[in-house]
């Protein structure tokens, strides 16, 4: 069963969770984070996608308008309190293991070394097939 | 030199695929190393055969060259990590046995049940399992299996690495279990089988058109171990399981790809060879007394089978069948259609009475098919609202999108029911 894990980031929080804020170590302590949380992911035979997004600066909004043209707004929803900072795909036994990843997720290495507790969307991918 | 037609050809291989890593774990041990070499001669000879026509001895040629391709692996193995100390007084790349590599008959039909029984090992969680016994077993690639399984290679790739590592540390040997451990084993080896069929069955469409269409493959593999174990009732009951529910196949969606449910399937479409079959073994089978759930299941896909009407089904079987089944297997899933048969014959009231004792957390509480069953009830009672409610409630919960639209559609058919008297017939 598949599950998309997405990764909340606060757009308030950007400017001050950015990386280039950070010191070395916290840097590192939260890349260790995720590159250990990716290869067990991958030794267990379960990570089937991963990807970091570019963050608010590069986010655009693409709209289709009445007349046929398209509009490109900069930045996220100005309504939104958070953004996709990044996504997991897993090929999981059950919804538990799932959360049980986006728990640990969850806890990655903000500034200071502490865990950021960050809100982890999950949803099951829908499957192409049934088994009536 | 012979036939090389491609279909031929490719059956062969994957006939010959257990033996041969039969004889190299015979010989040198090594499971991980010997199922690559395999492989790797497997892939040779489909080239090679293809292009030249068949060897006189095919077994014996991808003997020589999955050992050549084991040799010259070790030996790089060695090269690269200056171990060769080591390795040697470990006793690795000792000869075993003094047997004869190259044995035909029983010793070879034995390897196939052996590498069965080792891939499918409860040591080995399911998925890992499912994918090494489709390899090591089953002669399909990993980018095969992946694309079977819509994953990456990569990540399938692991899981068969995972299922080998697993056989190097828990040193499971390269014997058929004693004759105490056999059922239990050969119970493992079944559910898997099973479960490649299930993964197969539920999303395939159509005809078998692909080398890895996943319920053909676990057909194949079951009619393989039936031959070999031709008096175990409940590998013929598996194996007739797969052929009377697969004898389904083509009915089983609409042009659109949509779920068609047994009720409304097209009965003309089911494939009358298969279901001859899947009846003449299962027959046998229940002859023989040692009646297992397997054969249970396989009995209950038979009298839905045997009914050219989905009206003339015989649910009173049906329901004796489920009655059985649910005293050996303790799964929700038995008793949520145990009581579907019961509604069949004593009416919805009875099934609905017989589900709520399954709503408890740890049962099947929040699972879709539960409120998709209870939809049913509903509506057989002419209770619209509550089978609409409850099948929008299933719809939302079922993560396959088929069947999220089929249940879509039955709520939009109890609408068009409901209306269809008041537009087309004047009021009296």
């Amino acid at each position: 069963m598949k599950y998309i894990l997405l990764m909340q980031f606060q757009v308030a929080g950007w400017e001050g969770g950015n990386l280039t804020n950070w010191k070395p170590e916290e840097i590192k302590a939260n890349g260790d984070f995720l590159r250990s949380l990716n290869k067990d992911l991958a030794d267990a035979g379960e990570l089937v996608a991963v990807e970091g997004l570019g963050g608010p600066g590069q986010l655009k909004v693409v709209r289709a308008q009445a007349n046929g043209t398209i509009a490109i707004t900069d930045g996220p929803f100005p309504e939104a309190k958070e953004f996709l900072a990044g996504y997991w795909i897993v090929d999981v036994p059950s919804a538990e293991r799932a959360y049980e990843i986006a728990g640990r997720l969850s806890a990655i290495p903000g500034p200071g070394g502490k865990p950021s507790n960050l809100p982890i969307e999950v949803q099951p991918i829908m499957r192409h097939c049934g088994d009536l | 030199m012979g036939e090389s037609d491609p279909i031929t050809l490719e059956a062969l291989l994957r006939d010959l695929g257990p033996a041969v890593l039969g004889a190299l774990m015979r010989r040198f041990g090594d499971f991980a190393s010997a199922e690559d070499a395999v492989q790797e001669a497997l892939l040779s000879a489909a080239l090679q055969w293809r292009a030249d026509g068949l060897p006189d001895h095919p077994r014996g040629w991808l003997i020589q060259v999955a050992v050549r391709r084991l040799t010259d692996q070790w030996r790089s193995d060695l090269a690269r990590r200056e171990r060769e100390a080591v390795y040697f007084a470990e006793n690795r790349v000792v000869e075993k046995a003094p047997v004869p590599m190259d044995r035909a008959g029983e010793a070879a039909q034995d390897d196939m049940l052996i590498l069965l029984f080792m891939c499918c090992h409860p040591a080995i969680d399911s998925p890992s399992a499912i994918a090494l016994t489709l390899r090591a077993v089953g002669g399909l690639t990993t980018a095969e299996i992946a694309n079977a399984f819509l994953l990456p290679v990569a990540t399938m790739a692991q899981r068969i690495g995972r299922a080998k590592q697993k056989i190097k540390d828990s040193a499971i040997p390269f014997v058929l279990p004693n004759e105490k451990e056999k059922a239990e084993r050969l119970g493992s080896v079944l559910h898997v089988l099973y479960l490649i069929f299930n993964e197969g069955y539920a999303s395939s469409v159509g005809p078998h058109l692909q080398r890895s269409d996943l319920a053909w493959e676990a057909i194949r593999l079951a009619r393989e171990v039936h031959k070999l174990l031709p008096e175990n009732c409940e590998v013929a009951g598996l194996l007739a399981l797969m052929l009377l529910t697969d004898a389904r196949r083509k009915a089983r969606t609409g042009p659109e790809g949509e779920l068609v449910s047994l009720a409304d399937q097209d009965r003309s479409l089911w494939d009358q060879e298969l279901i001859a079959e899947g009846l003449a073994i299962i027959s046998a089978a229940l002859t023989k007394g040692a009646v297992g759930p397997f054969q249970l299941q396989a009995a209950i896909a038979a009298v839905h089978d045997e009914a050219a009407q989905a009206a003339d089904t015989d649910w009173p079987q049906i329901l004796a069948l489920y009655r059985l089944l649910k005293g050996m297997l303790d799964s929700p899933m038995v008793a949520l259609n145990h009581a579907i048969a019961a509604a069949m014959v004593h009416g919805p009231v009875v099934g609905l009475d017989l589900v709520a004792k399954l709503d408890l957390p740890g049962c099947l509480a929040g699972h879709y098919r539960l409120d998709a069953v209870r939809a049913h009830f509903h509506e057989m009672a002419n209770n619209d609202l509550l089978a609409k409610e409850h099948y929008l409630r299933a719809a939302a919960r079922t993560s396959s999108a088929p069947e999220r639209d089929y249940l879509h559609r039955r709520v939009s058919r109890l609408l068009i029911k409901r209306e269809k008297p008041e537009g087309r017939s004047p009021k009296r």
